[in-house]
């Protein structure tokens, strides 16, 4: 399996490491000619949503992979990954008056950024994933799942909200597999 | 350490792993702060005044203002750092209590001691720190530091001293990989760095932390060659809000940290970005800011 991990800004190496550790083939997408290799999944990795979601578009690469995302390519998204992929970002109740921006808008949740707070706020835990007990589970300044659509399978939840769902090729997370 | 030290550390080391592939700029105002953002910025640096006029005013130069660093921290959704002077517990403590981000126990302010940096580990908040070699890196991950970044000559726009200090802690780092087991003890003497650290650079071939660069970065071309060089980032101080278009600059800087490797990419961007910061050489000045805190 060919997958392609967005190399903008963030903990890119650390997704590369995952996925080469389930012995998938990745490559770097920093820009459009990269999605000429051809990928069979694609991963978001955390990072500053607002800096991923500008560089995407100054880029050239957020129409080209809106497209290949809206047709069906698997996505596999943690943290900033799974606020590019949100339906709705819900930024009420946030410190900071700066407006929130939509940017794939494809999976059907609504995530709060910075839901935990600031660093003070970041926290490790274990839990349930997907059936699975005892999964350790990493929280940096992390968004939180505020509301899913019908369809959506939640596969983690922490204090009674989801914290990794699934949808139709989506599987994202607010936590990060790709740290432990 | 008590195990929830530790696990704070980790997540510390975590939130800059985060951060890495970006771009940390300094700003003094909440305008700043989001022109920053919107440009780009990972992450934030709010001080009163940037290294260049630190450097112009002369004087002692202390922690900013909380309430202006509140500002700061209500103007943007990024991460925001603050600087405390060397050894200075209690500027640490204050900014601990503001809850900032990452504190950047930092050699741009006047040290509060002369010989001993803060301990870390005790705190809940991260740090980065400024180092010039490995040595010098060590012993701050050993106080608790869990990023780095080189010292540089900071408000210089001179990029000579980043450099120098990436080189050589390039070069040692791979110096370290290449040893035989029972020649690190001897390294650590010599680097006057823990023992388990040395190790750890030994059997990884790298810092146990994230490694940025700083000091001096005023242009694309600067930022593109300090990943060259292995940064993991980088700090732009002065030579954003110093230059003539600042907002142009700083997103022409994001980019080039992310596509480094691509020379005709960083010939776009280096396009009328207007006059860089004017910057003085490093040799030329009277206050040398790398030299404070080892």
């Amino acid at each position: 399996m060919k997958v392609g991990v967005l190399a903008v800004q963030g903990a890119f190496d650390e997704m590369e490491a995952y996925w080469r550790a389930q012995g998938a083939e990745t490559f770097e997408i920093r820009q459009r000619g990269d999605l000429d290799r051809g990928l069979d999944l694609l991963a978001l990795p955390g990072g500053e949503s607002t800096v991923q979601g500008k560089l995407l578009k100054d880029l050239g690469l957020f129409a080209p992979l809106k497209e290949r995302i809206d047709g069906g390519l698997p996505v596999f998204a943690t943290c900033a990954g799974l606020i590019l992929l949100a339906a709705k970002i819900d930024d009420s109740g946030s410190r900071t008056d700066t407006r929130p921006e939509r940017w794939f808008g494809v999976l059907p949740v609504t995530v709060r950024r910075n839901a935990y707070g600031r660093q003070l706020g970041s926290f490790r835990t274990v839990g349930t994933f997907d059936g699975k007990p005892n999964v350790p589970m990493t929280f940096i300044r992390a968004p939180a799942i505020t509301e899913v659509a019908p369809q959506v399978e939640v596969l983690s939840t922490f204090d009674g909200a989801p914290t990794a769902v699934r949808w139709q090729h989506i599987i994202a997370f607010t936590w990060h597999p790709e740290l432990n | 350490m008590s195990e929830e030290k530790n696990g704070r550390q980790e997540l510390n080391r975590n939130l800059a792993q985060m951060l890495k592939g970006g771009v940390i700029m300094d700003v003094t105002t909440p305008e700043q702060a989001k022109i920053a953002e919107a440009a780009g910025a990972c992450a934030v640096m709010a001080l009163e005044r940037i290294p260049a006029d630190i450097r112009a005013a002369g004087g002692v130069s202390r922690m900013s203002d909380p309430a202006m660093i509140k500002g700061i921290q209500a103007a943007v959704s990024i991460p925001v750092m603050a600087k405390c002077r060397i050894g200075h517990i209690a500027e640490a403590r204050i900014l601990e209590a503001i809850e900032i981000d990452y504190i950047d126990e930092s050699e741009v302010l006047s040290p509060a001691d002369d010989t001993r940096h803060i301990d870390k580990t005790k705190f809940s908040v991260p740090f980065v720190c400024g180092a010039r070699d490995l040595g010098e890196a060590l012993r701050r991950i050993g106080e608790g530091a869990t990023m780095i970044r080189t010292k540089g000559e900071p408000g210089t726009g001179d990029v000579v001293q980043a450099v120098r200090h990436m080189r050589k802690m390039q070069n040692e780092i791979r110096r370290i990989a290449s040893l035989r087991e029972d020649e690190l003890y001897e390294a650590a003497k010599e680097l006057a760095a823990p023992l388990d650290l040395v190790k750890f650079v030994h059997e990884n071939g790298r810092l146990p932390v994230v490694n940025f660069a700083a000091g001096g970065v005023a242009t694309p071309a600067d930022a593109a060659l300090m990943m060259e060089l292995g940064a993991e980032g980088v700090f732009v101080g002065s030579g954003i809000f110093k230059s003539g278009d600042p907002a142009k600059r700083a997103a022409a800087i994001v980019q080039a940290v992310t596509n480094w490797q691509d020379s005709k990419l960083l010939a776009q961007l280096s396009e009328n970005l207007g006059p860089a910061m004017v910057g003085i050489n490093a040799d030329e000045i009277e206050t040398i800011m790398e030299e404070r805190g080892k």
